[in-house]
């Protein structure tokens, strides 16, 4: 009931090109919330990987801390996850592309993970161009510790609790594309239909693809005025402290785009969220355009979603650095160490 | 002249201004003192500041292979006016001072137990050489020239070593020129050659000048590292230069493909992230770090320590608290080092003395590192790592053989029924691990911080929890039967009263201690630490004897706290003798410490 991945799973048992079924791509149970927009974007990669056909092995999966990072296990269970410290997936995700350069690296982090704590980490992520997959599962809150306002959270908009938030948001897009990502995207967890394939070709892209995902929280911001709720605000309703620990448990929320045009989805709590998906003939390609727009966008009730940027002759850390084609990890130390010949070469050069 | 006695155990000390070149240039005249058969410590005593701020740079030459500072100055060459008086105070009675007498003009009145050598250096540098930068390195060569005519060295020597380092035939003469402009006007104008003499021997043949952090760096190459992370720090830096000079070298394939990667990381939490994140996926990898960047690291230490990835850190410790004094040395984060990390947490700690035993105690971490699946944290520091000195050629292992411990492979987890990552199979507290990838349906984990159990599911349960956590100390309890044990040095004479413990760059002045108590009839027995957990063996010396001098070179008796904490020691037993002031000690100051508490 709680795994959103039933539904957005490939529904029938067919093999894909590797012989695996959906199933195969599942993960643990889901520890979040009912409802919860990350459970849908477990399902999501789970189903791009599927579709795919990838070995869930030649996967590494890796994240931070607080709810989206907690997600690594909840997709890929023939894979290896590592669960980090909080804001530093990037490097941990630096440091394991660098001994395997020829697995996939799928990071999961949040907002707190990618705009505060570890924003730092993000930014030079991206500069070192890791060929890597980053989702960062965008709520607008601190869920895990109940509720505070996250640097995503829009100037104004008022918490579960009543307070109201005074600073300017940060646009991790407008961050990722400064600082050089070479695919760029923002989606929506409760689209399914946009969000697996863009997460496909970020999987195939060839350098640092990131995708911004706005995964609403039901249970700490998912209220009046919360804009990074199921929806804006129709009424005024505010939780009351008295079921500040209640957990309710919602229907996932779906939503499909029609590109360029407004989407308006009606969700569980009589919220509504306005989507407007980049329009068909928006040029990918065309960073500076992408900039101007995103920022056309801030302050703004719309959201746009899709794919803001790709570049078309990315390239990764490993070509920057020059490291052989084989991963490092492989080569077998008694290739890697010295041999007697060499060190006494080194120490007559000392003598 | 000839009132002052042959010496052979004498040290130079170059006052300079940094940024003038002329560390270049006192490093060339310590290499050619060891050329001719002498042993040879080098005590760089440099500010933090790449211009203007005084250096000193101190060459002790010992026939008997003492590598620690004297802390006597025999030999001044007082390059900069602004500590002239101070460097003046600071020689011994009968010592020389060289100086540029084209600049200092008045400083014969000062004192009258000393021979004033004036050179007119800037001068003789400006009749030849034309440029004013050039003029600035090549004055370093006139001093180094006057030098080798006050100490009757052989000129012939210089010309060797200068054509090994210099293969631009205009740079060699031009310093060949500069060294002769020196050497001519010694031989000319000093009164005399001095006293001192260096000493020929062939007693250290075969033995090499290496400064420490070039030892682990090749350390590493030799254990087969393949990433290092790290943030610039000093006195670390070195370390990662020499990495990447040798890996360049040793590590390039054919076609140009590198064989390791490099990354300089934003900041140091960031560098052991990447070193964290490669080893979990199978590479060994290392970062270099100073006390400051090891505080940032402490998060991950815990990580690591509890999801139990073998990371691997070199320490090269500078004088702390806080920025402290960044070019100067100290034994100070031992203690922060052992238990870096909130929580239950506790770390491999290995203490090298020395260049020779920072290669082999650098392939050392990385095969404890994998053995034990931990941190492996190598404490050095500025004296060790910075400082050129006399050291045995480097050596690999006896039966040199790397083992990545317990590490399944696909056919190993076939072989397995229910694979958990930390069930301790074999009693010894050590799980299996599994590399991401080796299997497409076995052996697939979640490393994390949170709790978890043997089979590495996340868990609340206390039984889990504690079973798990328990398994890990045992581990790293278990680590001292194969890290390398306490180096002791029982003398028959001894009559057991008194021990001394001490570990690192002290036992550069240890050695020499040990000669000069014994020479005085001063039989006591000394115990080297080189890692922690501490061994048995420690306890036992300590309760061998009934006082035991702990010399450790920090101000809070970092080693003598852990001993009593450790090893259930009283503390009673223990007697600190303690120094913190960022120049290495001195074995006169050991000495002095100790007969003081004897008597």
């Amino acid at each position: 009931m709680k795994n959103a991945r039933d539904k957005l799973s490939h529904p029938s048992l067919t093999q894909n090109k590797v012989g695996l079924v959906p199933k195969d791509y599942h993960g643990e149970m889901s520890t979040l919330c009912g409802g919860c927009g990350h459970d849908s974007i477990s399902a999501a990669i789970a189903s791009a990987c599927y579709e795919l056909s990838l070995e869930p092995h030649t996967i590494a999966k890796l994240s931070g801390i607080g709810c989206s990072s907690k997600t690594a296990a909840y997709f890929l269970k023939s894979a290896h996850a590592l669960n980090s410290v909080h804001g530093r997936m990037p490097s941990v995700a630096t440091g394991a592309n660098l001994a395997a350069r020829n697995m996939k690296y799928l990071g999961v982090s949040g907002d707190g993970d990618t705009c505060s704590i570890g924003l730092g980490q993000f930014i030079h992520g991206v500069r070192r161009g890791i060929n890597m997959v980053y989702l960062c599962a965008n709520n607008g809150i601190y869920g895990l510790t109940k509720g505070q306002f996250s640097a995503t959270s829009s100037l104004g908009v008022t918490s579960k609790n009543g307070q109201t938030n005074p600073y300017v948001p940060i646009d991790p897009i407008i961050l990722a594309l400064e600082a050089g990502a070479s695919f760029v995207a923002r989606s929506f967890s409760g689209d399914k239909n946009q969000l697996v394939p863009l997460i496909k070709a970020a999987i195939s892209h060839h350098g640092f693809a990131f995708i911004d995902i706005i995964s609403p929280c039901v249970t700490f911001n998912n209220h009046a005025s919360s804009d990074k709720s199921y929806g804006y605000v129709q009424d005024n309703q505010v939780y009351t402290a008295s079921i500040q620990d209640y957990v309710e448990s919602v229907p996932e929320i779906m939503a499909e785009q029609t590109p360029g045009r407004l989407t308006s989805v009606l969700l569980s709590n009589g919220e509504e969220i306005f989507l407007k998906a980049v329009s068909e003939d928006f040029d990918v390609y065309d960073k500076e355009k992408a900039l101007q727009l995103m920022r056309s966008f801030s302050g703004k009730k719309e959201i746009l979603t899709g794919l803001i940027y790709l570049e078309k002759h990315s390239h990764d850390m490993h070509q920057t650095l020059g490291t052989t084609l084989e991963n490092l990890r492989d080569i077998d130390l008694s290739k890697l160490t010295l041999s007697e010949l060499e060190l006494k070469e080194i120490n007559e050069s000392f003598s | 002249m000839s009132n002052i006695p042959s010496k052979l155990d004498f040290t130079v000390c170059f006052a300079n201004v940094n940024g003038s070149g002329s560390a270049s240039a006192n490093t060339l005249f310590a290499k050619c003192i060891f050329r001719m058969g002498c042993a040879v410590g080098i005590k760089n005593i440099f500010p933090s500041n790449i211009q203007g701020l005084p250096t000193w740079f101190e060459v002790r030459v010992s026939p008997e292979g003492h590598l620690g500072r004297s802390g006597i100055y025999d030999i001044m060459v007082g390059m900069n006016i602004n500590t002239l008086a101070r460097d003046i105070e600071s020689l011994t009675s009968g010592g020389y001072f060289l100086f540029d007498s084209s600049l200092f003009l008045d400083t014969q009145a000062k004192r009258s137990d000393i021979k004033y050598l004036g050179i007119p250096i800037k001068n003789l540098a400006a009749e030849v050489f034309p440029g004013v930068r050039q003029r600035i390195l090549l004055q370093n060569l006139i001093y180094v020239g006057a030098l080798f005519s006050l100490l009757n060295m052989p000129p012939e020597v210089l010309e060797t070593e200068l054509k090994k380092q210099f293969n631009n035939e205009k740079i060699y003469k031009n310093n060949l020129e500069a060294f002769y402009l020196g050497y001519n006007y010694g031989e000319k104008e000093f009164p005399a050659h001095s006293g001192f003499k260096v000493s020929t021997s062939d007693k250290f043949e075969g033995k090499i000048l290496i400064d420490g952090n070039t030892a682990l760096a090749l350390g590493c190459i030799a254990a087969g590292a393949t990433v290092a992370a790290w943030y610039p720090i000093t006195p670390s830096t070195s370390m990662i230069d020499a990495f990447s000079k040798y890996a360049e070298k040793y590590r390039t394939t054919p076609e140009g493909g590198k064989k390791y990667a490099i990354v300089q990381a934003e900041d140091e939490i960031s560098a052991i992230g990447i070193v964290l994140g490669a080893a979990w996926n199978g590479a060994r990898s290392f970062t270099a770090t100073s006390g400051p960047g090891l505080s940032l690291m402490t998060e991950f230490l815990g990580y690591a320590f509890y999801a139990e990835i073998p990371i691997v850190l070199f320490d090269i410790q500078r004088c702390s608290p806080s920025t402290g004094l960044p070019t100067r040395t100290q034994q100070s984060d031992i203690l922060f080092a052992a238990y870096a990390s909130h929580g239950d947490t506790k770390h491999i700690l290995l203490f090298p003395k020395n260049p020779a035993e920072c290669f082999d105690f650098a392939i050392q971490a990385f095969e404890a590192a994998d053995r034990y699946q931990t941190p492996v944290i190598v404490m050095s520091d500025i004296d060790i790592g910075m400082n050129l000195t006399l050291s045995s050629p480097l050596k690999l292992p006896k039966d040199f053989h790397l083992d990545r411990g317990k590490v399944l492979d696909a056919k190993a987890l076939e072989g397995i029924k229910n694979y958990g990552r930390y069930e301790d199979v074999d009693g010894d507290g050590i799980p299996y691990r599994t590399i991401p990838g080796t299997h497409p349906k076995l052996g697939a984990y979640t490393s994390r911080g949170s709790g978890h159990d043997k089979m590495a599911r996340y868990t609340e349960d206390s039984f889990g929890y504690k079973e798990n956590l328990d398994r890990v100390f045992k581990k790293i309890a278990g680590a001292t039967s194969t890290l390398p044990k306490p180096e002791t040095r029982l003398s028959k004479k001894a009559n057991k009263e008194f021990g001394v413990i001490y570990l690192g760059s002290t036992a550069y002045s240890m050695d020499e201690v040990i000669t000069v108590l014994d020479a005085r009839g001063h039989y006591l027995n000394y115990c080297r630490i080189c890692s922690f957990p501490f061994h048995q063996e420690i306890k036992e010396f300590i309760l061998d004897h009934k006082q035991v001098f702990v010399v450790e070179q920090n101000a809070l008796a970092q080693i003598a706290g852990m001993l009593t904490f450790e090893l259930q020691i009283n503390p009673s037993l223990l007697r600190s003798l303690l120094y913190y002031d960022g120049k290495p000690t001195t074995a006169q100051n050991i000495v002095n410490d100790i007969l003081a508490q004897l008597t």
